[in-house]
């Protein structure tokens, strides 16, 4: 398999990510939460690479600190709503019927919502937290999976290959597994790392509305938000977390296009 | 021999890759003369006679050679040109007639199309001539039609209706590109006799591209044959299927099917499963407050199939002959009558038994296999329902019957590596495996090549002859069906019509619709004269 340069380079973005993501658990250049009068507002200089925030804090750890929370928030959303939207979307297309009916009513309502307005409204309800981020993310973005998964388990349950498995004697559960939720997947996985960066957006446009993780831990988002009363004297504050959620962005949607293409059995070499 | 028409010299075509699709090819074709170019798929038939129309598909070129159509350099002229040639030179009839007409275009200004381009006409006269030829080519209520979208005909009908729209153009060449491979026999018959009976009229030269013999014996004056993008053989049609002169000639002459000794097993004692007044219905469409009546795709079956016995089921398109195969697996609600297997009755509730002792062989092995399963995986699965069976015995099971369909070593394989025709080995390897006593075997071999075709219908006689399980053989060419049945049942519109033993059938029909099935049957028979001769 030759590596193409697009998929080289998310990748590259892609574990660079991960890795500051990790690395931030145990270590970071300063304490991400320290504040220091004396310190505020410094523009980039060989102790703080990054410079300091409004408090003194050391923008490049709490950089590091926030892609933690963010990926941590945004693989767990991601997660949470590709498997109830599976679930969701495979029982609808594969019973149909009534059962479609019903559950197709529910996510076109979700659906008629815009996401980022469901999830202030979940946020709401449940209070601005990690979890209630992860919650109100993964509800508004379930039913787009659901939709997605419905529409291609429509087509391959027509298939033959489906009807052999119940002339074999399959029940239908087995056959969902087996046969058709498998061979519904490609599209889910494409979906997935572009919702990846979707859900990193909406935490990070939530935190801006200060409806996020709540301060004083950091996130991109909270970060881009406070920096917005600064940003003609103090810009580094602002294009440090801009520039992070753009290029982790560019790099899923990368990886992304790799990762359709890989998942299509034909485009193997035989 | 007078200047030909059409001349190909030592043409060459090759793909982007590299490949060469069509080598040092040459053949000509005398006006109003009937060339039939035969070959298998991957033979590069098409590829040639696309070239001729300068419209070879992206990706292929032609990279030498010449193309003189009338004495014109198809080669050297301008895409203006050959704008100009195609349609009143040459026209093309195309293979699927679902997708050959514009959906959104109705009828008559698809026909008038090509009038208007390349005649200067008046309305009123274009669409008098659109008429005569809907008439011409058996359209009933021409006046309709040619108000009428594409949806609301048959393939058969709207591979006349664009046989018409090309030969209103008085072409002097008509390239036909498996025009009838999608029909059933009998439509296929009556497009063919049409488009030989246009021909002569109009003394229009035409190129039947086909895999099918029978369809050159029965039309064309001359043949060529191709294989692997080079010519094999070339001659008069009789010498080519009565006298082939090379191997591969002979190979594809012999693989036609032949109406083969077979012991007769007789239907004794107790039928091994049996219907009884089965009807099966299509529910109509739901309306806001009622339902459309339902519609009897089969209607009132009584059918019998001994221990391993081969019971065929003929009919056109339509004939409900794939429902009943369905439904006599129950993977179709039954609407009427019984079903019983082994006696016991398995209309209403499926038995597990049933389940398990009955298989399909489906037509289109390009959908039935899994793709995202090895080749493995797919035959080892019916073996899950087996118990006892330790995971040595079963791939042990899996390894024999793949060695059986003649592809061991392919456990490891995926289902887009292989050709048709080891998909469909695979499938019915997938079939087999379990030993069942009921196969259901829908148009197993009408999407396959002819010389996989023999192949893979002689497998499947020898496996019924090891393994002895009772097959009902859907099909609707009776070449296959003359091969393996033991009897044969013909159903037109839902019911059956007539039903007998292979040879009273084929020897001494009875009923007419039998009668007209097998007279549009090609076979190799040789009229004193082919049909299409002037």
């Amino acid at each position: 398999m030759k590596l193409r340069a697009n998929t080289f380079v998310g990748g590259v973005l892609i574990a660079l990510l991960a890795g500051t993501a990790i690395t931030a658990t145990f270590w970071t250049p300063f304490d991400p939460l320290r504040t220091s009068l004396r310190e505020r507002l410094k523009p980039p200089s060989a102790l703080h690479w990054l410079g300091t925030d409004e408090f003194g804090r050391d923008v490049l750890s709490r950089i590091m600190a926030g892609a933690t929370t963010s990926v941590i928030v945004a693989l767990v959303t991601v997660v949470l709503a590709v498997s109830v939207g599976v679930l969701v979307g495979g029982v609808s297309g594969y019973r149909r019927g009534w059962t479609d009916r019903i559950i197709m009513a529910f996510t076109d309502a979700l659906l008629a919502f815009p996401g980022i307005l469901l999830a202030l409204g979940v946020m709401i309800v449940v209070g601005a937290s990690r979890f209630g981020i992860v919650l109100a993310l993964g509800l508004a973005y379930m039913p787009s999976v659901a939709r997605v998964v419905r529409g291609t388990v429509l087509s391959i349950r027509e298939k033959e290959y489906i009807e052999a498995s119940r002339v074999l004697g399959n029940s239908e559960l087995y056959t969902l597994a087996r046969h058709v939720l498998p061979n519904a997947i490609a599209p889910v996985a494409v979906l997935a790392t572009s919702m990846f960066g979707w859900v990193l957006l909406a935490e990070s446009a939530l935190s801006f509305l200060g409806l996020g993780v709540p301060p004083p831990a950091p996130t991109w988002g909270n970060m881009l938000a406070a920096s917005r009363s600064y940003m003609e004297n103090a810009s580094w504050l602002g294009i440090a977390p801009g520039l992070c959620i753009a290029l982790t962005l560019l790099g899923i949607n990368l990886l992304g296009d790799a990762l359709r293409d890989r998942l299509d059995p034909r485009m193997e070499q035989g | 021999m007078t200047r030909p028409l059409l001349k190909l010299d030592h043409l060459r075509i090759a793909a982007a890759s590299g490949a060469v699709v069509v080598d040092d090819v040459s053949y000509q074709i005398g006006r109003g003369e009937f060339l039939a170019v035969v070959g298998e798929s991957g033979s590069g038939k098409t590829a040639a006679a696309r070239a001729v129309l300068g419209l070879l598909p992206p990706g292929l070129v032609r990279t030498g050679g010449t193309l003189l159509f009338d004495g014109e350099d198809l080669a050297k002229a301008s895409p203006r040109q050959m704008r100009k040639l195609r349609g009143p030179g040459i026209g093309m009839v195309f293979q699927e007639p679902m997708v050959s007409l514009n959906p959104a275009i109705r009828i008559g200004a698809q026909m008038a199309e090509g009038l208007m381009l390349h005649a200067r006409l008046s309305r009123v006269e274009v669409r008098r001539r659109c008429l005569e030829m809907l008439a011409r080519v058996q359209i009933r209520d021409p006046e309709h039609t040619f108000d009428a979208y594409p949806h609301e005909f048959s393939g058969g009908m709207r591979q006349r209706i664009m046989l018409a729209s090309v030969m209103l153009l008085r072409p002097k060449l008509l390239i036909a590109d498996e025009p009838t491979t999608a029909l059933d026999t009998l439509t296929q018959r009556e497009v063919l006799d049409l488009m030989v009976e246009l021909a002569r009229d109009h003394d229009t030269a035409v190129m039947l591209i086909t895999h099918n013999l029978g369809l050159v014996a029965r039309y064309a004056q001359r043949a060529v044959v191709l294989r692997q993008g080079r010519v094999v053989e070339t001659g008069s049609a009789r010498q080519i299927l009565s006298a082939p002169r090379e191997a591969y000639t002979k190979q594809l002459v012999e693989a036609l099917p032949r109406r083969a000794e077979r012991a007769m097993s007789s239907l004794a004692g107790e039928p091994l499963i049996s219907a009884r007044g089965l009807r099966v219905e299509f529910q109509g469409r739901q309306g806001l407050l009622r339902r459309a009546p339902a519609t009897p795709a089969v209607n009132g079956v009584d059918l019998d199939i001994g221990a391993g016995e081969t019971v065929a089921v003929v009919g056109g398109s339509g004939s409900g002959k794939t429902t009943l195969g369905r439904a006599m697996l129950r993977l179709l609600p039954v609407a009427g009558g019984t079903i019983r297997f082994r006696g016991k009755d398995v209309t209403s509730t499926i038995d597990r038994d049933f389940r398990l002792a009955s298989q399909l062989v489906f037509q289109d092995p390009y959908s039935s296999l899994d793709p995202r399963m090895r080749v493995g995986e797919i035959v080892a699965e019916p073996l899950r329902h087996l118990p006892g069976l330790t995971i040595a015995e079963r791939t042990e099971r899996v390894e024999a019957m793949l060695g059986e369909v003649g592809l061991s070593g392919f456990a490891q394989r995926c289902p887009h590596e292989l050709s048709g025709g080891q998909r469909q080995r695979i499938a019915i390897a997938r079939a087999i495996v379990r030993h069942p006593a009921f196969v259901v075997a829908d148009e197993p071999v009408s999407a396959l090549d002819m010389t996989i075709q023999a192949q893979v219908l002689k497998l499947f006689e020898r496996l019924q002859a090891q393994y002895g399980f009772a097959c009902l053989f859907i099909s609707h060419d009776l070449a296959a069906v003359e091969q393996v049945a033991d009897r044969v049942i013909v159903m037109q519109g839902g019911r059956i019509v007539e039903q007998g033993s292979r040879d009273d059938i084929f020897d001494r029909p009875q009923h007419d619709y039998t009668k007209a099935l097998l007279a549009a049957a090609p076979v190799l028979h040789f009229a004193e004269e082919a049909v299409g001769a002037p």
